[in-house]
């Protein structure tokens, strides 16, 4: 007991475990917006893009009988809802602010309209959680680390993956110049338009992804309204991250936290309001952005100094 | 230079937009559907139409009526009024519904209502799903078109339609528009009805209170006001009169509709060594995380057994057809009066679902002896002796609660652990 406040080992454990797995899918949608990000494009449809992988992800897992298979039609379509913004936010150079919006709001329509036959229909196939043998048996660690759903390691192998391809390698390099400045990736040789692409795609899979982990693993099946506006939480976590992957994960597993802990006030025995404990992530966010202003106000912008700036060849 | 400036500009306006959307966000949660916020408007329209085409369950009379007013919605005013005359005698009926029909929930119950009263009373009937009921533009936009299309009766099946719908029968003083779950009505077009759902949750408490084997029971609790802890006490009384050392403990989650959330908050109960859940919110997930740890679950609004087929214990259901079909076919033939309507077991709009194979015989006998106590009339879940959370007794022996303290509930009785906030 620590200042009148009981912390029961379950409790715990069962905190940290569900604050894993809610920032591990946050954690892949913010890390698809970053890698957007990172190219030069703002893409606010995250939230779209989630409900589609979602609802895909659903519909592909039942049909098909495999959640990878699922898995692997919610990155798709995720992609390809992207390439709506790409074709006008990148290609035709539009507002990506606006562009992005509207990504939202058609993303999260659509997705509700396919899944009207699906609302509500028994989950059959879902991800089970892994099972990694001894690991998984050891106390405290083994459940909350090694008893994941799959997608969750899956998040992790992607946060390396993007990590070392954009600080170790060629197109990495091309892909953070396209976003720092399109002018001189384009002089270099590189395809500015082709690059912002596929950022944005990979995005968008990632997101769809993201989607997918609350359709196939979280909570099982589709409903209306899933993903809840975490769509927009990943959004805010990469400029929470200032575009890097390491703080994108920590922002993430933060925020895990603040969405699992106002489920566990009983066992906490908390007591606050729990309507003021539901606002938590979203006070968080706030705070974090008023917090990271004031610190960064005098520091060089974190951002990429294209973002959000349409590329056109002769306007260079 | 300047690209540096205009993507702070561009941030500065992405940072204030976030932050509108946080509390958006935020606020949204009262009402539970925050993923069908944007799409609101576009859903009343076009699931008016698609969804009145989609609906096998419309005879082939019917779809005549629907070809009519989906060229009615194309035509202008002008039109519109005049074929409204024209349908004078085909009389019909039209409800909002907050989400999707789905397979089960508390909108599929209102669903059943609707079929059930339409096959009863021989009146078409219609509905549009999806209407955000914390949008009072999307409700009174959805509600116009229904209007416009010519429907005679209008009932709203979320809490937040309440207001909007009371806006509307003073403007539309030849609709009876009729509001479920909500404290509102007027003296001619404007009705109210809900039911007392907490007598089949004091049924399921019995049987969960049977089947606990560590004497904890978690319950996952949407939103502090009274329906919810009516529920929460009734089924507490139930599982106590069978079990006299249960607990019941309560996760508040703040959410109607959020699997992932209520999920977890199921998870945290059973981590903390409850073996029953029960709920409140409108998805199966509290029952998907008992089914998946091996523990026993009570659902709400429908007989939820096919999703969690292990876990499945029981049911409080709701039976809205007969009420529906008394508000249409009083509408119908002039003798409808709007007021307050808070049925019970022995109106039969509540009512609990099947029973799982594995439950006591003997538990089910006495659950069955209290249900006709219920249907008689002759069973009052809260009566005295009655005690709250903290001891202070509430009523005396053979004392009954009286409805004034019934409707406004906002307390836990001994044997809850939780807090109301």
């Amino acid at each position: 007991m620590i200042f009148g406040l009981t912390f029961p080992e379950t409790a715990v454990i069962g905190l940290l475990f569900a604050a894993i797995q809610f920032g591990a899918m946050i954690y892949l949608a913010s890390l698809g917006e970053m890698i957007a990000e990172r190219a030069g494009v703002l893409n606010l449809g995250v939230e779209g893009m989630m409900a589609m992988g979602a609802v895909g992800g659903f519909v592909f897992a039942i049909e098909t009988g495999s959640p990878w298979l699922g898995l692997l039609a919610a990155a798709v379509i995720g992609g390809a809802v992207a390439m709506i913004h790409g074709l006008f936010a990148v290609v035709l150079g539009a507002n990506q602010v606006v562009s992005g919006l509207a990504l939202t709001i058609f993303g999260v329509g659509l997705a509700n309209f396919w899944g009207t036959d699906y609302e509500g229909v028994r989950p059959e196939v879902q991800f089970v959680d892994v099972d990694w043998g001894p690991l998984s048996d050891i106390s405290w660690i083994g459940r909350i680390l090694f008893q994941q759903s799959p997608l969750a390691y899956l998040a992790v192998l992607l946060g390396f993956v993007t990590w070392f391809v954009l600080n170790r390698t060629r197109g990495g390099l091309a892909l953070r110049a396209a976003g720092e400045s399109a002018a001189t990736a384009d002089a270099a040789g590189h395809s500015v338009l082709g690059l912002r692409l596929f950022a944005v795609a990979i995005g968008g899979a990632f997101a769809g992804i993201g989607g997918a982990y609350l359709s196939l693993s979280i909570s099982p099946g589709w409903t209306v309204g899933v993903v809840a506006g975490r769509g927009w939480i990943a959004v805010a976590l990469v400029i929470f991250g200032a575009w890097k992957v390491r703080r994108v994960a920590l922002g993430a597993f933060l925020f895990g936290l603040a969405m699992a802990l106002p489920n566990r006030t009983e066992s906490f025995d908390l007591p606050w309001d729990p309507i003021l404990w539901s606002m938590l992530p979203y006070v968080l966010t706030i705070a974090v952005m008023i917090a990271g202003a004031l610190v960064l106000r005098n520091r060089p912008p974190a951002a990429p100094a294209a973002l959000g700036l349409p590329f056109r060849r002769e306007e260079r | 230079m300047k690209s540096t400036k205009s993507t702070k500009a561009l941030l500065r306006l992405l940072a204030l937009l976030m932050a509108f959307v946080m509390i958006a966000a935020a606020c949204g949660d009262d009402d539970g559907d925050d993923g069908s916020a944007d799409d609101g408007d576009s859903a009343v329209t076009d699931d008016a139409g698609n969804d009145m085409a989609d609906d096998d369950m419309v005879d082939e009379g019917m779809d005549e009526d629907d070809m009519a007013e989906d060229d009615m919605a194309e035509d202008d005013m002008a039109e519109d009024d005049m074929a409204e005359d024209d349908m004078a005698d085909d009389f019909s009926a039209a409800f909002l519904y907050i989400s999707p029909i789905g397979e089960a929930g508390w909108t599929w119950a209102h669903d059943q209502g609707r079929l059930h009263a339409e096959e009863a009373t021989g009146i078409p009937t219609f509905f549009v799903d999806s209407v955000n009921d914390g949008s009072p533009a999307d409700i009174e936009a959805a509600i116009r078109t229904l209007v416009a299309d010519g429907h005679d009766v209008i009932i709203g099946t979320s809490f937040g339609y309440m207001d909007t719908m009371e806006a509307m029968a003073a403007e539309f003083p030849d609709v009876v528009f009729e509001h479920v779950s909500g404290y509102k009505a007027n003296e001619t077009n404007f009705g109210n009805t809900f039911g007392k759902i907490y007598q089949p949750r004091y049924l399921t408490g019995m049987i969960a209170g049977a089947a606990t084997e560590t004497n904890q029971i978690g319950y996952v609790a949407a939103f502090p006001i009274p329906e919810v802890a009516r529920g929460i006490n009734a089924f507490t009384l139930g599982a106590q009169r069978v079990n006299p050392d249960v607990e019941v403990v309560v996760q508040w989650t703040s959410t109607w509709f959020d699997p992932a959330i209520e999920g977890d908050a199921a998870d945290a109960l059973l981590e903390g060594g409850a073996d029953v859940i029960a709920m409140h919110q409108d998805t199966t997930s509290a029952g998907l995380a008992a089914e998946a740890a091996g523990a026993r679950w009570v659902s709400y609004n429908s007989d939820m057994s096919e999703f969690a087929p292990d876990a499945y214990l029981a049911s409080a259901i709701w039976n809205w057809g007969p009420r529906y079909a008394e508000i249409i076919s009083s509408a119908a033939d002039g003798s409808y009066v709007p007021g307050f309507y808070w049925g019970g077991y022995e109106d039969g709009i509540v009512d609990i679902g099947s029973i799982a194979a594995d439950v006591d015989a003997d538990i089910v006998a006495q659950v069955e002896d209290i249900r006709q106590q219920m249907i008689d009339g002759t069973f009052a879940v809260f009566s005295g002796p009655l005690f709250a959370q903290d001891g202070t007794q509430l009523l005396a022996e053979g004392e009954v609660m009286d409805p004034g303290m019934l409707l406004g509930e906002a307390f836990f009785v001994q044997g809850v652990v939780g807090d109301i906030g």
